[in-house]
């Protein structure tokens, strides 16, 4: 019994769908606009927040030692350093290392090189390039290196000479500003614009079921059950869904092929074309999943309101 | 079978539509309800159907107090009654084959049953040649006995008919009063409402005058009088 009535709701809601033509369509449209626009949030926001993290990456604080630091002791307050969870990753310079950078850099400028050579002992020093895992985060990496006792010599000094926090203070302290209030402004403007299109569909759909508000009347006059009144009409929505969700992730592919190159240019790091590809699972899911639950749920609600006896 | 158990219906306290009516149908009876606009026909209607509450007193079908039915005992309720409409009131985007299969299917009628029971009913008001026309695509009278068939196709305990030929000529309405006697002789208990003079006198039945939201008159073998 349960079957059939599956069967009928399943069957009588791919009828109505057909025969109510012009309302279908209108659905479909509105619900595809506004899967689009979430479509588009969830690039934009994959865009923004790569770049983001390119940036962040960007960032970092040298520590410079003293020249007569041991390199045993630099490597353990590497290892130390690294194993604070604010410490993405330290990346240890030697003394060596950075002389031969040096002269790599002033190949061109023999002044440069002229003066190196008159010191001659290597005169730089072996340092240590600390990312923290977020930019709010160097603040406390910089207490560190001030205060714990690993970075501590055996006569008592610190092994310390310099760190380049302080130049930098301020613009990392800006960027980091800059990043919260551009992920507050994205989430802003996703809720306004998702709540708006939301609104939109809901009322599409509910407009869609006034016009059957009369049949569903009848249907309660000749006996018809809650479930078998409502049933065929949240189908009908979810396959609205389902066709503004498959419009809308077919039109992304062109649409993400031609925009791959500039999206690129402007973001940095992240082609929108192989971002679409790469994710099309988890993307497929949601425009989905959401198209489908939008039209079903609508109207669910909009029946409920002209099923009352 | 069907007893008003001194019903009144207020909309506001100045609106009174049914005044402390008491009456009582039995099985197989053939009612007709007259009187003027607002004289609370349809609204005496609309409490059987249990589309509205009254404000005082009962409504019993079968002892069974409707108005306190359960939501679920009230769709079975509904489904022992076929009603029939002066505006005809069917599924316009169904033909006048699926307009009656969904009765049935409402009632959880099998698809072997709803093969076999449509076509004989629409036979029954012969309009096996516009099965597959929607209703826009038919004449009001057609329209009405589509209306009929899907009314009777449940073999429902009794039909509610507020004013079916209000909207049909002369020749429609004989053929629609017709049918619904065809269909009382079979044993169906039969609540018509009318203002067409014609078909009191020539059904020659029980008759209920109403006037101001009471009952008036009540004669075994009424004629129309107003």
């Amino acid at each position: 019994m349960l079957l059939t009535t599956f069967r009928r709701v399943v069957k009588t809601g791919f009828v109505n769908f057909w025969r109510n033509g012009f309302v279908s369509v209108s659905s479909v449209v509105v619900m595809t606009i506004t899967l689009f626009v979430l479509g588009c949030l969830i690039f934009l926001n994959a865009m923004l927040t790569a770049s983001l993290e390119a940036l962040k990456d960007k960032v970092d604080v040298n520590v410079y030692f003293t020249t007569d630091t041991p390199e045993e002791k630099i490597l353990a307050l590497r290892d130390t350093l690294t194993a604070l969870p604010e410490v993405k990753e330290a990346v240890y310079t030697s003394r060596e290392e950075a002389l031969v950078r040096f002269e790599e850099r002033h190949k061109d400028d023999a002044i440069e090189l002229q003066a190196l050579k008159e010191l001659g002992d290597n005169p730089l020093r072996a340092s240590l390039a600390v990312k923290a895992t977020d930019p709010s985060h160097y603040e406390a990496i910089n207490t560190f290196l001030k205060s714990d006792p690993a970075t501590l010599s055996a006569d008592g000094a610190s092994v310390v000479a310099h760190v380049n926090w302080n130049d930098n203070k301020m613009a990392i302290e800006r960027l980091g500003q800059f990043i919260d209030g551009i992920q507050l402004f994205g989430l802003a403007v996703s809720i306004v614009l998702v709540s708006a299109s939301v609104l939109i569909v809901f009322n599409t759909i509910r407009i869609a079921i006034y016009v059957s508000r009369e049949e569903i009347s009848v249907m309660r006059l000749v006996g018809a059950t809650d479930l078998y009144i409502r049933g065929p009409f949240v189908f009908e929505g979810m396959m609205c869904g389902f066709i503004a969700a498959l419009i809308t992730l077919v039109s992304y592919y062109p649409l993400t092929l031609w925009l791959g190159p500039a999206t690129q240019r402007f973001f940095g790091s992240v082609n929108v074309f192989t971002y679409y590809t790469g994710h099309f699972g988890q993307i497929f899911l949601t425009i989905m999943v959401v198209g489908m639950f939008l039209g079903g749920f609508s109207s669910f609600l909009a029946v409920k309101k002209y099923l009352r006896a | 079978m069907i007893y008003f158990d001194n019903v009144s219906k207020h909309y506001n306290d100045t609106s009174r539509a049914l005044h402390e009516v008491t009456l009582s149908i039995a099985p197989g009876e053939f009612v007709s309800i007259v009187g003027h606009s607002g004289a609370g026909k349809t609204t005496l209607l609309k409490l059987l159907l249990v589309e509205e509450g009254p404000t005082e007193g009962a409504v019993y079908f079968h002892s069974t107090d409707i108005h306190r039915l359960r939501r679920r005992h009230l769709v079975e309720y509904r489904q022992k009654i076929g009603t029939v409409f002066q505006d005809f009131r069917l599924l316009p985007n169904r033909t006048a084959y699926e307009n009656i299969a969904f009765a049935m299917e409402a009632a959880g009628r099998s698809d072997e049953e709803i093969a076999g029971d449509v076509p004989y009913v629409l036979e029954l008001v012969d309009l096996t040649d516009k099965m597959w026309n929607f209703p826009h695509e038919l004449s009001g009278g057609e329209r009405q006995r589509v209306a009929i068939a899907r009314a009777i196709v449940n073999q429902p305990d009794l039909i509610i008919a507020d004013e079916p030929t209000g909207n049909l000529d002369p020749i429609n309405t004989y053929e629609i009063v017709q049918i619904l006697k065809k269909i009382n002789d079979l044993g169906t208990t039969v609540v018509l409402t009318t203002h067409n003079k014609g078909v009191i006198d020539s059904l020659g039945r029980r008759v209920i005058t109403m006037d101001s939201g009471r009952v008036v008159r009540d004669d075994a073998s009424g004629k129309y009088v107003l």
